[in-house]
């Protein structure tokens, strides 16, 4: 049984695409088949996070289109084999997306795949409703700070009236991700409390991904956090996501603030 | 939902008067029409037409005018309700078309009432001329809720309520727990800022006394006028 998977945010830079590769990477080491559609056209970074933007042919647009066959546009992972991509066009924009080609294609992927995570551009326009409209399920990535939480709010309203499955009357499952999330300012109480942003959108947490600059160094050398460096926190929080993903329950561990003996002797120091 | 505006003499002061409290919320008129009362009006008022295009200028979509003056000239391009003589100074029912999204009742028990057991999210808008709606759940930043009847919020209220629409006024808006940005009663509102900070956060309630809005907390030990 497939399931089509949406990471979606309405806010931009909040870790979208990171988060569809980290998690795609991590369902794909637990021997599922997985695939990730960037939808993102016109404005690609999927390719370039995954490291694959030197193999890029064909891309979503032209299987959209019927230009190209599905098998010549998916691009195998070379590290882990039963992780593909689907990249966007980046000459295109937006429009050049048909509903029944998404429709068409979104089927395709769901007879060969597990998992077809679709990466979510940001905004409500027609990119990102065409990304959550064939979902099963949906991962909103919300940063604790209230300009992302109100977007994902109202993503949330769109996950529940817009996606096929909202319009037949079904329930979409939806989850929360909460990334960027930094313990020491946590503490200080610069940011929104876990507890608040989990009151104000009602869904249920699948993750904290903790701040960590190995998440950019990683998206920066091509290679998801949860391939690149498996044994650091946020590569952690991914795993432990994705297991949840596939049906386990776990308890979800709030990033604690940890700090060097240097950094306690010093920390203050330097604030003040 | 149409609001109704209705100018007073001497019309610069009502003017001043309307731009102050277009500056507490800029956001009120926007996508609302407007309907025009103009009975207040002396018949010997100058320039009528003058002041629709003074309006127009502010950004407010007036879609009508009700008790002009016979004698008034120029307002034949803003005549649809003018053309019918006066109505009752109420809102009246107008199709919005600039909203973006309805929600329809989910499960509406009865006629009169509108039961909503998920959370109004934001940017959603719902609205119910007949009667009062429940909320089992919070009303989002972002969000509005419109009732002709009482609005009663089983979470935190967020977003906007507007209650007795239809020109009741002796609806009222429950929460559990007040954030909102805007809550309005047939057609009196008050705004984030202008609420008591002693009331945030808790359970109240807001009804009309008058033409001032009245706000409490449920048990009572925190009560304010505004």
């Amino acid at each position: 049984m497939t399931t089509v998977l949406v990471v979606t945010s309405g806010k931009g830079g909040v870790g979208k695409t990171t988060s569809a590769a980290a998690l795609s990477a991590a369902l794909a080491q637990s021997g599922q088949n997985v695939v990730v559609v960037d939808f993102d056209v016109g404005l690609r970074n999927l390719d370039l996070v995954m490291g694959a933007q030197r193999r890029v042919v064909f891309d979503l647009i032209n299987v959209v289109q019927g230009d190209a066959k599905l098998a010549q546009a998916l691009i195998r992972d070379k590290r882990i084999d039963t992780l593909s991509l689907l990249p966007a066009s980046q000459t295109r924009d937006k429009d050049a997306l048909s509903a029944e080609g998404v429709e068409r294609v979104i089927d395709q992927l769901r007879e060969k795949f597990d998992w077809v995570v679709c990466d979510s551009p940001a905004g409500i326009e027609r990119g990102a409703t065409l990304a959550m409209r064939h979902a099963d399920a949906a991962i909103v990535v919300t940063n604790p700070e209230v300009s992302s939480v109100r977007d994902s709010d109202r993503i949330i309203g769109l996950l529940d009236s817009k996606t096929a499955r909202a319009e037949k009357g079904e329930r979409i499952d939806k989850h929360l991700l909460l990334t960027r999330y930094d313990p020491v300012r946590a503490a200080r109480g610069e940011m929104l409390k876990t507890e608040d942003v989990l009151e104000i959108l009602s869904i249920p947490l699948l993750g904290i991904i903790p701040e960590s600059e190995l998440v950019l160094r990683s998206s920066n050398l091509g290679s998801p956090v949860t391939i690149g460096n498996p044994n650091s926190p946020p590569a952690r929080a991914y795993f432990e996501a994705a297991r949840r993903l596939r049906g386990e329950t776990l308890v979800v561990s709030v990033p604690a603030q940890r700090r060097s003996l240097v950094g306690r002797l010093f920390g203050r120091r330097a604030v003040a | 939902m149409a609001l109704v505006l209705a100018p007073e003499a001497p019309v610069e002061d009502w003017l001043d008067a309307l731009d102050a409290q277009v500056e507490r919320s800029p956001a009120f008129f926007e996508g609302r029409p407007v309907v025009l009362d103009l009975a207040a009006l002396p018949s010997t008022q100058p320039n009528v037409a003058g002041l629709l295009q003074r309006l127009h200028g502010r950004g407010i979509r007036i879609i009508g005018t009700e008790g002009a003056h016979p004698s008034w000239q120029g307002l034949e391009s803003w005549a649809p309700l003018h053309a019918n003589g006066t109505r009752p100074a109420r809102p009246i029912d107008v199709p919005d078309e600039r909203r973006t999204e309805q929600v329809l009742p989910a499960s509406s028990q009865e006629n009169n009432s509108l039961l909503l057991d998920q959370p109004v999210r934001s940017g959603q808008s719902i609205v119910f001329e007949k009667g009062d709606v429940t909320v089992v759940g919070s009303v989002a930043s972002g969000a509005e809720v419109i009732a002709g009847g009482s609005i009663h919020v089983y979470g935190t209220l967020r977003g906007r309520a507007i209650a007795g629409l239809t020109g009741n006024n002796r609806a009222r808006i429950f929460c559990r727990k007040l954030e909102a940005e805007l809550l309005a009663i047939d057609g009196v509102y008050l705004t984030a800022d202008d609420m008591s900070a002693a009331l945030r956060g808790r359970p109240v309630q807001a009804w009309l006394t008058g033409e001032a809005m009245m706000l409490a907390t449920l048990d009572g030990t925190e009560e304010r006028k505004r």
